[in-house]
């Protein structure tokens, strides 16, 4: 018989609070220097410098950008939709503060469990939350009145559900191997061995998932600036248009986490146990240099190309994948 | 520390207590998102009194400079409410797969993967047969 919560601990109610603003506060010290980092790289990808004027090596750089973002002056085309029209960037930023809440960043140490939440529902979670965005963008991209916002939108509404089937399969495997959706019940059935060597076909979908879940290169459809000006996000201007942005750095994170979490091992590392939230963060932002990486490398594709790729490929792989893990599981 | 406990009455309240943190994100994630949509309306520069040719021109939807056609109603292709429903389709399938994935390794039995394994091969004809039908050619 399974009980229905192995891992249940509930803290003081203000230690719950304080923890929760932490991670939000660290969270948002880390996304403008991602913003800084990922300019920069990408400038030396590219043989150029990328931001050095502002502050030392460029690194004030995302304070001038929000001070630029700030003086804009707020306006939105007559034929949009108001309330909508601001919907649209509230809620993506709200799916993805929401969604930072199931990163584990360690274990309970002291009576403090280091992860906002661990709940038994754990990964779909995730899934569930992470959704919001969806309506986020549609709402926005639709609402704004302009044909390029339109198709912008339903682009990355078909791009975005077309690859979170993979994703939800790519996961599969893993919760399979560890028994449960808890992440940290899941960074503990790693003890042995990580997730990364038995899973590598459910980890290579899942990042290929991601990459297209985030909007990044080379799936970056929603905004291909060639052929649709910038997607769903064409008329947003000033903070708008910002929180668009801080939100797909923030999702580039939390993907980032959930991969680092159930495929490397999560805050498992060398040294005391209080440098767990360290190993973590290192883990989260290696796999981001991956992230800036392919960016700098890969050019974009073919609609249908990308399409095909999700339905014909990664679908068929990841349903695979589970069969395969399935029979291993049970037979072993 | 109050850990879970089935055997008395509090069953459900520390269960419950543990999603706490989620409404502190909810209220921060709201809060941020309402300022950055806010701000430039509080800090950025108001309107021009008087109407403007330019201040008219800021209303009208983006064109690359040429006349902009009014939008009458908001036509898109078929194809994106295809993906929509197959998107359905597939994705109640992984939310069906997740319970069983979770008790797989703990039931250690045949029988339970039988039953998987005949409902992803029931999903995988609909698959076959969506794709043959070309459905999934992206038009």
């Amino acid at each position: 018989m399974l009980s229905i919560a192995d891992t249940q601990l509930a803290e003081a109610t203000w230690i719950m609070v304080v923890k929760s603003i932490v991670i939000f506060a660290v969270i948002f010290g880390v996304l403008p220097l991602l913003t800084v980092l990922e300019r920069k790289l990408i400038g030396r990808f590219q043989h150029r410098y990328g931001p050095n004027r502002v502050g030392p090596y460029g690194l004030l750089q995302p304070l001038a950008d929000v001070g630029k973002l700030v003086s804009k002056e707020s306006f939105r085309p007559e034929n949009a939709t108001k309330t909508l029209f601001i919907l649209g960037p509230l809620l993506p930023v709200l799916a993805g503060v929401l969604s930072l809440a199931i990163i584990p960043w360690g274990d309970v140490q002291d009576g403090v469990g280091l992860y906002g939440i661990d709940v038994p529902i754990g990964i779909l979670y995730f899934f569930a939350v992470g959704s919001i965005a969806f309506y986020g963008l549609l709402l926005g991209g639709w609402s704004s009145g302009s044909k390029y916002s339109l198709l912008g939108a339903m682009r990355s509404a078909a791009q975005l559900i077309s690859y979170e089937v993979s994703m939800g399969l790519a996961l599969l495997g893993v919760v399979m191997m560890s028994g449960s959706l808890s992440l940290v019940s899941i960074v503990h059935s790693q003890g042995e061995i990580w997730f990364i060597l038995p899973q590598f076909v459910g980890f290579l979908i899942f990042m290929l998932a991601g990459f297209a879940e985030t909007n990044r290169t080379p799936f970056d459809m929603p905004e291909a600036d060639a052929e649709l000006v910038q997607g769903f996000m064409t008329e947003y201007g000033g903070m708008r248009f910002g929180s668009f942005l801080l939100v797909e750095y923030m999702e580039i994170l939390v993907v980032s986490g959930i991969a680092a979490a159930m495929f490397l091992g999560g805050w498992m590392g060398p040294g005391p146990s209080f440098l767990d939230p360290i190993w973590m963060l290192a883990k989260m932002l290696g796999l981001v240099l991956l992230f800036i990486w392919v960016r700098a490398t890969l050019p974009r594709l073919r609609y249908d190309q990308l399409m095909s790729l999700g339905w014909k490929v990664l679908l068929p792989l990841a349903t695979l994948n589970v069969l395969v893990t399935a029979i291993l599981v049970v037979v072993t | 520390m109050s850990v879970y406990n089935s055997v008395d009455g509090h069953l459900f309240l520390p269960v419950l207590k543990t999603y706490l943190p989620i409404l502190v994100f909810a209220f921060l994630g709201l809060t941020v998102g309402g300022i950055f949509a806010m701000l430039n309306h509080l800090l950025g520069p108001k309107k021009p009194a008087r109407e403007t040719a330019a201040s008219r021109r800021q209303g009208e939807p983006y064109e690359s400079g040429i006349p902009v056609e009014p939008t009458k109603g908001l036509r898109f292709g078929v194809t994106f409410y295809l993906i929509a429903m197959l998107f359905i389709l597939f994705d109640i399938e992984v939310i069906f797969l997740y319970p069983i994935g979770v008790i797989l390794k703990d039931a250690d039995s045949v029988f339970v993967l039988g039953e998987m394994i005949t409902f992803v091969v029931l999903l995988l004809v609909a698959f076959v047969y969506v794709w043959r039908k070309g459905a999934l050619d992206w038009r």
